[in-house]
């Protein structure tokens, strides 16, 4: 039993470790989840400075910390996004899954883990970070270039399959039966297609149900819905964090963006508390064991990460330069590999998935916004297409009517190379 | 002179993207975030694929962005203008203005500038052709028609405090 005054000092002690390590993460224009993991790592057990933190409070933190990320992931969303995402871009969904999902699953195989560990990483290494991936398309400047719909649908696409993965892994972590496994992922499925037909129908009701101009009452209507739908949806196996998006997904507009501005920083603190978490209940010195899988694990995904990419904006009609970005911008593993891993970890499975989760997503966090800056150019340079041989890029179809080339030798007040 | 075409693609989580090409055959596009910043793009030559200029700007700045791309500017509270040499503007009293209270007749707004305040809006809405006894507030937009000089003056006089 520790003293409410030693549970502040140490809650408080790490709360602001993480704020510090945050502003260094943002001086150096990184993400934080990194540190946030290394800090977990510091604080735990067979840490650097070990803190018997109540470990009740920081695991519901964690908890509300995946409700919340999935929460803004939905409001991120209409349903309508979803579904015409869903309609057109399957194909490259599929890819994305088949490419990036059995190497996890492979090596979970190979180091003879087994059938349920299998699919827990390949989850891990399937999903890549949207929060990553738009901040670092923001940082670059690439936000109005023509392969970033591409990205952000597949990114779409991924998130939609969590809704549909989660539960299977809830219910193979939960060890229950194929017969009741069964049905629980009908059951999933079923809701979540219930809750996408009406967001689409009657979100406008839905919302108007919510809403409220009093910034406070807001806060509260939709943290409490969201908590108690979670809730509800742990309660049918379903997981708690599908529950989460779900709701989501079915506000819209305004109190979309109402409760998108009133809950980030709530996120933003229980997203921290769960990577710290996460880090926690890792043990650092089960992590030099598995660096080798995780570098070669990254490094696989890596590759196919950006033949993903490269395959999904070629379908699109992109030039070769906007394929090789597409594929190096999708490379970034993060928030959600932990949350996958995470579900794992507190089940209880194979004890070095954690760590070896945890060397993987630092591993791609970290490399992720480096491969979207320069694999185009590297591509460029190893394949020998340089300016010289441009002309005939810029003629193929598929891209926006070429500009008469002549106008371009006229005239020399075009931008070449980079300003 | 053909109405250029403006298209629209929905970037899921980030917001809107408007694209215009325009006649020499360069691309600009607009992203309007769902948070109401707006980020300007204009695309590379050489990789029409690509932005060769991203510029995020806050909402603000955009309005002051829009009023600059504004043809025949003068001010930043431009309804419309006439060939005719008159103008109509939007004129905002301040809440510490001098006017805050008194009457419209006060201001001596015709005689002393000859032009017409045909409208005040407050937040209920519009009051059309405000006579000589109407009570000023902080806060109101005037709306006032006359010339370029004319308008110019009426602000003058409006702006007091």
């Amino acid at each position: 039993m520790h003293s409410s005054a030693v549970f502040l000092i140490e809650f408080g002690a790490i709360i602001l470790a993480l704020g510090l390590l945050g502003r260094f993460a943002g001086r150096f224009q990184f993400s934080p989840i990194p540190l946030y993991l290394l800090a977990g790592l510091a604080f735990g057990k067979g840490g650097l400075l070990p803190l018997g933190t109540s470990e009740e409070f920081v695991a519901i933190g964690a908890e509300i910390g995946v409700i919340l990320l999935l929460l803004m992931l939905g409001l991120e969303y209409t349903a309508s996004d979803l579904v015409s995402n869903l309609k057109t871009q399957y194909p490259a969904g599929l890819v994305d899954f088949t490419l990036n999902a059995l190497p996890g699953a492979g090596m979970a195989l190979l180091l003879g883990w087994g059938p349920v560990a299998a699919v827990v990483l390949a989850g891990v290494t399937w999903i890549s970070s949207s929060g990553v991936i738009a901040k670092v398309m923001g940082d670059l400047g690439r936000l109005g270039n023509r392969e970033t719909p591409v990205i952000l649908s597949i990114l779409v696409l991924e998130d939609l399959a969590m809704a549909v993965y989660l539960p299977i892994i809830t219910a193979l972590l939960a060890g229950v039966s194929l017969a009741a496994g069964s049905a629980t992922l009908a059951i999933a499925l079923g809701v979540a297609g219930l809750v996408l037909f009406l967001a689409v129908r009657f979100g406008r009701v839905i919302s108007r149900f919510v809403s409220s101009d009093d910034p406070e009452k807001l806060l509260l209507v939709v943290l409490g819905l969201t908590l108690l739908v979670a809730g509800i949806a742990q309660q049918l196996q379903v997981s708690a964090a599908v529950g989460a998006f779900l709701v989501g997904i079915a506000l819209s507009g305004e109190v979309a963006e109402g409760a998108h501005s009133l809950l980030s920083p709530l996120r933003d603190l229980f997203a921290a508390v769960f990577f710290v978490f996460f880090g926690l209940h890792t043990d650092p010195a089960s992590i030099p064991p598995v660096i080798l899988p995780a570098l070669a694990l990254a490094v696989v995904t890596a590759g196919t990460k950006i033949a993903t990419g490269y395959w999904a904006a070629r379908r699109a009609g992109i030039s070769v330069k906007g394929r090789w970005r597409a594929g190096g911008t999708l490379v970034a593993r993060g928030e959600f590999s932990i949350v996958i891993a995470g579900l794992a970890v507190t089940a209880g499975i194979e004890p070095s998935l954690g760590p070896l989760a945890t060397a993987y997503v630092l591993v791609l966090v970290i490399v992720g916004p480096l491969t979207a800056r320069y694999t185009e150019p590297i591509a460029t340079f190893l394949t020998g297409r340089g300016r010289k041989q441009q002309m005939p890029e810029v003629l193929k179809p598929g891209l926006i009517p070429a500009q008469p080339q002549a106008m371009d030798a006229m005239d020399d007040s075009g931008t070449v190379g980079r300003p | 002179m053909p109405v250029p075409r403006v298209s629209r693609t929905p970037l899921p989580g980030i917001g809107v993207r408007y694209d215009l090409t325009t006649r020499e055959h360069r691309r600009l596009s607009v992203i309007a975030h769902r948070d109401g910043a707006r980020t300007l793009n204009a695309y590379r030559r050489d990789d029409p694929d690509e932005c060769a200029l991203s510029v995020k700007l806050t909402g603000g700045e955009t309005e002051a962005l829009i009023d600059a791309l504004m043809p025949s500017h003068h001010s930043p509270n431009l309804l419309s203008t006439t060939d005719l040499g008159l103008v109509a503007e939007r004129i905002e009293l301040s809440s510490i203005s001098h006017w805050n209270g008194r009457v419209l007749g006060d201001t001596r707004m015709r005689t002393e500038t000859g032009v017409s305040i045909v409208a005040v809006l407050r937040r209920a809405g519009a009051i059309p052709s405000p006579g000589p006894d109407f009570r000023l507030a902080g806060g109101d937009t005037l709306i006032v028609i006359g010339t370029r000089e004319g308008v110019e003056a009426a602000a003058a006089i409006l702006g007091r405090e």
